[in-house]
């Protein structure tokens, strides 16, 4: 055996080939950690507050009367706990993450900075507006970026993230429609949708009407135009669609409803396959969401925030929410008040208090001003480049259903090369955890069997994108020739096993409770 | 560009393999009459780090920050000091850059933190069980009262006249479209009655607590007038800190509480993300909107957490689901939950009490200066003074000066003319005694 000076062995040794069972329950660099509550004492804190002796108090007699029962931590404490939870986690800054519909690319760490400029960050939304003319003209700046780069006239600020930005669009539909004195309660929307579509014309008062989808994975145009009537509020739909397909009777269908008396409402989801090269007002568009979150690259942040502002054609921009934001030659002004609007803006009311996700504002515009159009465009191009490339190699191996033409921002496959392995999508897509990568998404759209939609984003090099490519195969052609040991169970290199959600769901457990608590019963 | 790693090669390598002649083959489907060119968009091409520091920090400096004046604006966001340790591991990459967390064997950071979120939420209002976050406290509101429309199968909705003007609107904007809306008289500085407005068609009554003045309510007798009718309590809460202190909804009868998280780790962000605060009963579980994370066990024994009950959610159930939402405020929980946890118990206590302390100090020396009175007799870190003239123009004047001295109630609420001369103040542990007199010596200025 090799040794140093010290007499230290340096050479390897062996490695076991069963692993041991540690005596602490982590696992080297891998460290489970106990819930915050478990870890607390009393009369410990992280944050050193002055003690105060209140001499009056004035709290109308309701003073809390018994402990919160938070438990109490000094700040090193707090620091590990977080930064061992972080490491239970998948992130794109440390792998692809071929989340379809989820556009997971790079975000620019200049974006986080910029946010955090006190002059956007430590503002009040309340402030008198003479105070705040930079963040304001933030705002204007992005609205300049979002209305030309659809081509559309108008856009409001307000929604917090896309689903609320549909309903934002749907009420704009609804006023233009009341407006008109009509009443129209039906809305089209494809089986193919994202489930925040049907959900949300549901919240705005309409019925959902489903509109079936091709064998090749467009929305039915002939049985869309057969639904179209007098009743007709609106069609909705995704484009480029969720099977990653761009709808080429996309105008036609616009056209049809328009012709129907009704409105274009695009989910905006996939706008980051044709952002800097198609304008959705060229097709036919009234009303999209777009998300900062996924076109613009303001990070996902574990599921939120988010933010969906919503671009508007003519026709319906004078019933955007408050507040609006203009300018009276002088400087910016954000109305809050609808007595303060001329007659022609009739406002359908507002989304939320205050004025928008600032925050995702900032980063937005960060990344378009680094971008720039052409930028915008290549990213667009490359995304789409990406998943082609994808489709083209493993198209052979896995089934692709509509992989004869191209896609766009994602890939489609279904499981049918899985048929008689015993192999499902879940535990494909669980063994990917164990290659170490995050799995695509599974089971939508719902209109293919077994769905796997994978989306790269342009953030990835092609090296990444070829060893991507060569795994997905060597699992696809394992499958296929009964060789199922690695789908078996998987994952078995993660944080965890497979999770029991049945369990989880029939009696739940949603709080930590003290031991001597009885946990709530369904 | 910097962000995009393929190269022209690679490009050219991978049209090879697909075996197209271009990118622009690729967009085939798109009808020729949308096809546009780069100059149609009349926008600025990439520029680097610098340049866009540059033109960022330019448009910064045009706003007055609030850590550099004076400060004592609320209404319904409050800047409170968030520790270091905060900011620094919210942008851990593992947290930032995650998705929802949908395969939970490489998510049990967020779903652990979620669940630990979920907790201390229950544990401040005072209720059974709360979710992972909606947007904000406006739209949690929103959410309750179609909650209570969906429990109750009732269409009436009563909002105090101390519900947060922009809170009242977000209820209308949707409750209104299956049901009614109706909103009480605005009262500031004392009680409505709101018992006789509540009626066997009334799903829920909405109240806030500290109310838009900064008012504190006495919850439980709205609660058993609300419960004799059958319907549900919905308490509103816009400055979570004060729940360190004040009685809890929960244990004033509440039903569901909507707060506004954003007073602890989130910060101003003039305006948004926030993080929306929803905790209700046990019993109307099923009802709730948005996620929840729960404790379960892998398949190794282990425990972990899933996110679960999601059959009430849009991706499952579509249009009967509870909610649309599918985005919340992820990283903006792991903010307040962070917070929340390097305070604890004491520091939560403390930070309370010296808000409290801080305004009510500051209460006691504005309403010593001639002409202004004190208008809310109880109150946590915000109360509402009545002065002698337009409250928008001296908080005009006092901007000239460099102090941002409050919301005049004329801009929540334009139309009521009784609220003209109402100045609603808020004061917390950032409000240093230097700022407070400050504050006051430029009131007492304007006013003569």
């Amino acid at each position: 055996m090799t040794m140093n000076t010290q007499g230290r062995p340096t050479a390897s040794g062996t490695a076991l080939e069963v692993e041991l069972p540690t005596i602490s329950g982590d696992r080297g660099l891998d460290h489970e950690e106990a819930l915050i509550f478990e870890l607390g004492r009393e009369g410990v804190t992280g944050v050193d507050v002055p003690q105060v002796q209140m001499s009056e108090e004035r709290l109308g007699g309701l003073r809390r009367r018994g402990p919160i029962g938070l438990p109490g931590l000094s700040e090193p404490e707090v620091i590990r706990h977080y930064v061992r939870l972080s490491r239970m986690n998948y992130a794109i800054d440390s792998g692809l993450y071929p989340l379809g519909s989820c556009t997971m690319k790079h975000n620019p760490r200049l974006n986080e900075k910029m946010a955090r400029l006190p002059g956007f960050a430590d503002v009040h939304p309340l402030q008198p507006q003479q105070t705040v003319q930079g963040a304001l003209t933030l705002i204007s700046e992005l609205m300049t970026w979002l209305t030309r780069l659809t081509g559309m006239p108008a856009v409001a600020m307000s929604p917090k993230a896309g689903a609320h930005g549909e309903l934002c669009g749907l009420l704009a539909i609804r006023a233009a429609i009341e407006a008109r004195g009509e009443k129209r309660n039906r809305i089209l929307v494809p089986s193919s949708a994202h489930g925040t579509n049907p959900a949300t014309a549901a919240m705005a008062g309409f019925i959902v009407d489903e509109v079936p989808a091709t064998d090749d994975g467009h929305v039915d145009a002939d049985a869309l135009a057969a639904k179209l009537g007098s009743d007709v509020a609106a069609i909705m739909l995704t484009n480029p669609n969720t099977c990653g397909l761009f709808e080429p009777r996309i105008k036609e269908m616009a056209d049809a409803v328009h012709k129907a008396g009704g409105y274009f409402y695009c989910d905006g989801a996939n706008f980051n396959a044709i952002a800097g090269r198609v304008r959705p007002r060229d097709l036919g568009v009234d009303a999209m969401h777009i998300n900062l979150h996924k076109t613009f690259s303001t990070p996902h942040g574990g599921g939120g925030p988010g933010a969906g502002p919503v671009v508007l054609s003519a026709r319906l921009a004078p019933y955007a929410p408050l507040p609006l934001l203009v300018h009276d030659g002088n400087e910016l002004l954000l109305i809050e008040d609808r007595a303060a609007l001329g007659k022609d803006e009739k406002p359908f009311g507002r989304m939320c208090a205050f004025h928008g996700q600032m925050g995702m504002f900032s980063r937005a515009l960060t990344y378009m001003l680094s971008h720039g159009a052409d930028g915008i465009r290549q990213a667009s191009e490359d995304a789409v480049l990406s998943a082609n490339y994808i489709l083209a190699s493993l198209k052979d191996v896995m089934s692709a259903p509509f992989g004869e033409g191209p896609c766009m921002h994602e890939a489609l496959f279904d499981d049918h090369f899985l048929e008689g392995s015993g192999v499902t999508t879940l535990d494909f897509a669980k063994a990917m955890i164990d290659e170490g990568y995050h799995p695509m998404t599974m089971y939508f759209p719902l209109v293919v069997h077994g769905a796997m939609l994978i989306e790269p984003t342009e953030s990835e090099s092609k090296e990444s994108l070829d060893r991507f490519i060569h795994v997905l195969r060597e699992m696809a052609l394992e499958a296929k020739a009964g060789k199922t040991e690695r789908f078996e169970g998987a994952p078995r290199l993660a944080p965890r096993r497979r999770l029991d959600e049945t369990a989880a769901a029939r009696k739940p457990i949603l709080r930590w409770k003290p031991k001597d608590l009885p946990q709530a019963a369904e | 560009m910097r962000y995009l790693p393929l190269t022209p090669d690679d490009r050219a390598a991978m049209l090879r393999k697909i075996g197209a002649p271009s990118v622009d083959a690729l967009y085939r489907d798109v009808p020729s009459s949308a096809v546009v060119g780069r100059s149609a968009f009349d926008l600025p091409d990439t520029q680097g780090e610098l340049e866009v520091e540059r033109t960022l920090s330019r448009l910064a400096s045009r706003n007055m920050a609030a850590g550099s004046v004076p400060f004592f604006v609320g209404a319904g966001a409050y800047r409170h000091h968030v520790p270091a340790a905060v900011d620094h591991l919210i942008q851990r990459s593992e947290f930032l850059t995650s998705y929802t967390p949908y395969q939970p064997e490489i998510a049990q950071g967020t779903l652990q933190y979620l669940f630990e979120f979920q907790t201390q939420v229950a544990l401040l209002t005072g209720m059974e069980v709360a979710n992972a976050s909606l947007y904000d406290g406006s739209t949690a509101t929103a959410e309750a009262v179609l909650m209570a429309q969906r429990v109750t199968r009732r269409t009436k909705a009563i909002l105090s006249g101390g519900l947060h003007p922009h809170y009242a609107e977000t209820v209308e904007n949707v409750a209104a479209l299956n049901g009614e809306v109706v909103r009480a008289p605005v009262t500031p500085g004392r009680e409505e009655d709101l018992a006789k407005l509540i009626d066997d068609k009334t799903a829920c009554v909405v109240v806030q607590s500290p109310d838009v003045f900064g008012l504190i309510r006495n919850l439980k007798p709205i609660a058993e007038a609300t419960h004799a009718k059958g319907a549900l309590l919905i308490a509103v809460v816009t400055e979570v800190v004060s729940l360190g202190l004040i009685e809890p909804p929960g244990h004033q009868g509440a039903d569901i509480v909507a707060a506004e998280g954003q007073g602890l780790g989130v910060g101003l962000n003039f305006g948004g993300p926030y993080v929306g605060l929803f905790a209700t009963r046990e019993k109307f579980l099923r009802q709730m909107p948005g996620r929840l994370s729960g404790e379960t066990t892998d398949a190794a024994g282990k425990r972990g957490y899933v996110l679960t009950l999601s059959t009430r959610e849009q991706h499952i159930r579509r249009e009967k689901a509870t909610s649309n939402i599918c985005t919340n405020s992820g990283l903006c929980c792991l903010a307040f939950t962070i917070h929340l946890s390097l305070l604890g118990e004491e520091g939560l206590t403390r930070l309370a009490r010296t808000n409290h302390a801080r305004a009510s100090a500051l209460a006691e020396r504005l309403s010593n200066i001639k002409g202004v009175e004190l208008i809310t007799p109880s109150f946590f870190n915000e109360f509402t003074v009545k002065l002698p003239k337009p409250a928008a123009g001296v908080v005009d004047a006092l901007a000239e000066k460099r102090i941002l001295g409050g919301v005049p109630a004329s801009r929540l609420m334009p139309h009521e003319h009784d609220a003209r001369d109402l100045l609603i103040v808020a004061a917390t542990e950032t409000s240093s005694e230097e700022d407070c007199d400050a504050f006051a010596k430029g009131l007492a200025e304007v006013l003569s």
